[in-house]
């Protein structure tokens, strides 16, 4: 008795609760509505002036990138601020940022794929075109770091040259080499795949004769026959179900670049989950950074929800929380394991030079993201905007602490230093975002930023009537002849 | 061909046909349509089984370059540790194994659809221009051993279609 009034209860707060909840897709919408809204953006012949402004400040940003590279190249990687003991800085850094980053897209498109989390499909599509930018972007550092790209060839990648000479498989480098080589083609494989659908209704949409064709190639002359769609679920649920524990293995393989090392405050067993958890946080977090300006000058509210913005916020505060485990569980085990060097790097990271970097990240990874617990933040979405830009500052200060304070003092204090980056760092640091900018304006430009086909499988047009079941209930010989 | 205006009538429509006997049949639709596969009576894909193929030879390829390397081509003696450090080779093994898996399904799911084809005869209709926005199709092909011009075409148009037109070649 009384345990049904609880139940009814609940299902009352519930259904309260299911009606405060916003839809995934704004109601009213249809195939046809879902289809000229987002294909619009693209085969539009005007491109809006806000467009330009950003563009013209990615493309600064990039001219900015390529004189740094140019530097570099000309001079060498002595134009950094990396020295004896620091000999990896804003290299490794934000490596492991832009890779971080690049890790929500993927999650976003895969994970929430296999767990039916119908909120994923309106932001999918531009999440793993930000993760192919920032691993692209990620892949910049390590490539430059070498000083000589042209050789780095045969210092990565295994491949008989004359000099008979191998990688050396035992290395966690090596290990990263194929990690984030492999990542980069799924991902692209997976975005391209989810794109062909799209560029066949961009296809058949375009009026000029030109767009026509660039779109009808890219589109390999899909039609979209049962057979094909069949065989297309197939495949990307495979994509996707490969893609889960590739993810996972990318940042736990870039957390072993540190954790197979020997230094105090890298050697860790709890770096691999410490670091996919960080890496969700700060790619859901740049998510944010561009979903929000995306919904709003291109009126997108109907698609990207409130429910989305929700959702994303959430996934920020739990794995932020996982983060913040994860430091706690640094400066535990630096005091519980006794060790006088584990201990002397945690007491360096709170009370050393780099102290405030230290407390700056711990304000906004454990204290500021408490914010998301209220609802009226989460509904803020001008303070969500600059939240989340505080999430990237965040999470790039981790990797500059975990990074810089490790190295600079660890067991012999005659070869401590400090380090300190030059503009050259800043500058292709700037230079690297003006890439990513770029790539991601142009994208929107050219590219359907949220998946067409997949937004009309969720509107209510798409649910199929149940006369359709009936009929097929009532074909007892189709029942028999049916083999699947 | 006939069109539909709903993913349900398209349905409803392949499975009235199956029963009428046609085989030689296709369906167009702008989203997938699982029902469809049971209406057509699909058969199932072999990609999962072409996917894991790829993931095995993924994985042994990677092994054996590992192995190959360290072992013959370049040994390297590091604290009198075997050459063969397995260990060691699982985190280069797993990646390629995931490689060549999404590989397979790429390039097989492409080649099993027999795509790319950039000519095909249903783009003959212009109503077919709207088979990748809100329009739903049912082709039945003159191959098909029930199929009749007049008969097939008096068919489709029972099925409550928007339209019905002919496939030209």
């Amino acid at each position: 008795m009384e345990q049904s009034q609880a139940t009814s209860a609940t299902s009352a707060e519930t259904a309260a609760l299911l009606s405060r909840t916003p839809a995934v897709v704004e109601p009213g919408h249809t195939f046809s509505s879902v289809t000229d809204t987002i294909s619009h953006l693209v085969l539009s012949k005007r491109t809006p002036i806000g467009w330009f402004l950003g563009f013209f400040v990615a493309f600064a940003l990039l001219m900015v990138l390529n004189v740094t590279i140019g530097k570099l190249l000309l001079t060498g990687v002595g134009i950094w601020g990396n020295n004896v003991p620091v000999g990896w800085a804003f290299d490794i850094i934000n490596f492991v940022w832009w890779i971080g980053i690049g890790h929500a897209g993927t999650l976003i498109s895969a994970i929430l794929l296999l767990f039916r989390q119908q909120w994923r499909t309106s932001i999918n599509r531009f999440a793993e075109a930000m993760t192919l930018f920032a691993v692209a972007c990620a892949a910049m550092y390590p490539v430059l770091h070498t000083g000589r790209p042209w050789l780095a060839v045969y210092w990565l990648f295994p491949y008989p040259n004359t000099m008979s000479l191998w990688p050396q498989f035992r290395s966690p480098l090596i290990w990263d080499v194929f990690a984030v080589s492999t990542y980069f083609t799924v991902s692209l494989l997976f975005w391209y795949t989810g794109l062909v659908p799209d560029m066949a209704t961009l296809r058949d949409r375009a009026k000029s004769r030109f767009v026509q064709r660039i779109y009808g190639m890219m589109a390999l002359g899909w039609r979209g026959s049962a057979r094909h769609w069949q065989r297309y679920e197939t495949a990307y649920l495979l994509l996707a179900g490969i893609s889960t524990p590739l993810v996972l293995s990318v940042h736990s393989v870039v957390s072993f670049d540190f954790a197979v090392s020997v230094l105090p405050g890298w050697h860790a067993t709890i770096f691999p989950p410490y670091f996919v958890a960080g890496a969700i946080y700060s790619g859901f977090a740049m998510v944010l950074t561009l979903a929000i300006p995306l919904r709003k000058f291109y009126h997108l509210e109907g698609f990207i929800t409130m429910r989305h913005i929700h959702n994303m916020t959430k996934v920020m505060l739990v794995t932020g929380m996982i983060v913040a485990y994860g430091y706690v569980n640094e400066a535990f085990f630096a005091w519980y394991s006794g060790n006088p060097y584990e201990g002397y790097m945690m007491h360096n990271r709170m009370m050393g030079p780099y102290a405030v970097l230290y407390w700056s990240l711990i304000a906004i990874n454990a204290g500021m993201i408490q914010l998301f617990w209220f609802r009226s933040v989460r509904d803020n979405i001008p303070l969500l905007f600059v939240l989340a830009l505080l999430v990237n500052v965040g999470m790039w200060l981790e990797r500059f602490t975990i990074i810089v304070t490790s190295l600079h003092r660890d067991f012999l204090p005659s070869s401590w230093d400090m380090y300190a980056p030059t503009r050259w760092d800043f500058g292709m640091f700037a230079g690297t975002i003006g890439l990513f900018l770029a790539l991601f304006l142009l994208f929107i430009r050219f590219l359907p930023a949220i998946a067409i086909f997949e937004m009309r499988t969720i509107v209510p047009e798409a649910k199929l009537h149940p006369t359709a079941h009936n009929t097929r209930g009532g074909g007892p010989g189709l029942k028999a002849e049916h083999h699947g | 061909m006939a069109e539909f205006d709903t993913p349900t009538a398209l349905v409803e429509a392949a499975t009235k046909a199956r029963l009428a006997g046609y085989r030689k049949m296709d369906a167009y639709s702008p989203i997938p349509i699982e029902e469809l596969n049971e209406a057509l009576d699909l058969r199932r894909t072999r990609l999962p089984l072409l996917v894991l193929l790829g993931g095995i030879c993924g994985g042994l390829g990677g092994f054996g370059l590992e192995y190959w390397s360290s072992v013959f081509a370049y040994p390297m003696n590091v604290g009198d540790r075997p050459l063969n450090s397995w260990p060691q080779f699982i985190p280069v093994m797993f990646e390629t194994t995931v490689l060549g898996a999404a590989l397979a399904a790429f390039v097989g799911m492409w080649a099993l659809n027999r795509l790319p084809q950039p000519y095909h005869p249903v783009f003959n209709v212009d109503a077919f221009g709207r088979a990748s926005t809100d329009r739903f199709f049912l082709v039945i092909e003159t191959v098909d051993p029930r199929f009749e011009r007049h008969g097939t075409w008096k068919f489709l148009e029972g099925l409550h279609p928007v339209g019905v037109s002919e496939v030209a070649p």
